[in-house]
């Protein structure tokens, strides 16, 4: 899983059905500090993430598993929201 | 599998409900020889580690299976703890 | 699959149930020139007996790398599938010549 924060939404509507009232959002990776990093993502919201929100994303086969996404065509999905991430001193910055 | 260093912990309130008994570590990636490699990423946990140590982790669906029959969204979970790693690149 | 090379092993005590008994290796991919390093050495399961500096055929999916040792639904995502005697690589074709 990584971290990434929401910057977008995505609205489609001629989309495969089984994607129908699922929430797309557009999301950056972001470092433990929440420093930007390259690329960005579109995944689904099974948790109602909100708009600059930090969240955990899961990719891959494993995204089906997350609430509501099984049988379809998910390979991204938020599966929480973050309160707070802890560091361990002497790690910082590696 | 993979080489990495456990450096810290997420927490999230909100999340999934079959990750709600799940701790959420981070992990950074390491070479055998110990230096960091990639990104930093976050990871359930099979086998209760604690922080600082050198673990081995999965990567894909297979991560999710030592939670089965619970079915946790995680493509990337530690599978043990590293006592010691023998190395001779033969160079 | 990958082409690697066996350099070291990796002890763990504490693992997952369906880790034990299983050797783990420490892999390190390779180029095609069986040299040159691709990417970081990762760690494999042993389904061969492959032996330090062997080169072998490094299998990265899970379902391969599972059945491989006989361990269905564990977390596996890599195994050494097979020992490598020798390889041949065809030469590369001259490039097409502009009529």
């Amino acid at each position: 899983m990584i971290l990434a924060r929401v910057v977008g939404t995505v609205v489609a509507t001629r989309k495969d059905p089984r994607l129908d009232g699922r929430k797309l959002l557009i999301c950056k990776p972001v470092s433990p500090e929440g420093k930007d990093e390259s690329g960005y993502v579109v995944a689904v919201d099974t948790v109602s993430a909100g708009y600059r929100e930090t969240v955990i994303l899961v990719s891959g086969s494993s995204a089906r598993m997350a609430e509501g996404c099984k049988d379809r065509p998910v390979d991204t999905a938020i599966v929480g929201i973050v309160d707070s991430v802890s560091i361990d001193e002497g790690s910082k910055g590696t | 599998m993979y080489l990495g260093r456990v450096i810290g912990r997420v927490w999230s309130t909100v999340k999934d409900p079959s990750l709600v008994t799940q701790r959420l570590l981070v992990v950074q990636p390491v070479t055998p020889e110990g230096a960091p490699t990639g990104k930093r990423l976050v990871v359930t946990d099979a086998v209760g580690v604690g922080a600082g140590e050198l673990v081995y982790w999965t990567k894909g669906k297979e991560s999710s299976f030592p939670f089965l029959p619970a079915e946790v969204p995680t493509e990337m979970t530690i599978a043990g703890i590293v006592d010691s790693l023998q190395i001779d690149r033969g160079v | 699959m990958l082409i690697a090379r066996i350099i070291g092993d990796v002890t763990a005590t504490h693992k997952h149930a369906s880790h034990e008994g299983q050797k783990l290796l420490l892999v390190q991919p390779l180029e095609l020139d069986r040299r040159t390093p691709r990417g970081d050495a990762v760690i494999a399961v042993d389904a061969v007996d492959a032996g330090l500096g062997d080169i072998v055929l490094l299998v990265t999916e899970g379902y391969s790398a599972m059945t491989s040792v006989n361990r269905p639904e564990s977390p596996i995502d890599m195994a050494v599938i097979g020992v490598i005697d020798h390889l041949d690589l065809l030469p590369v074709p001259p490039p097409a010549t502009a009529v």
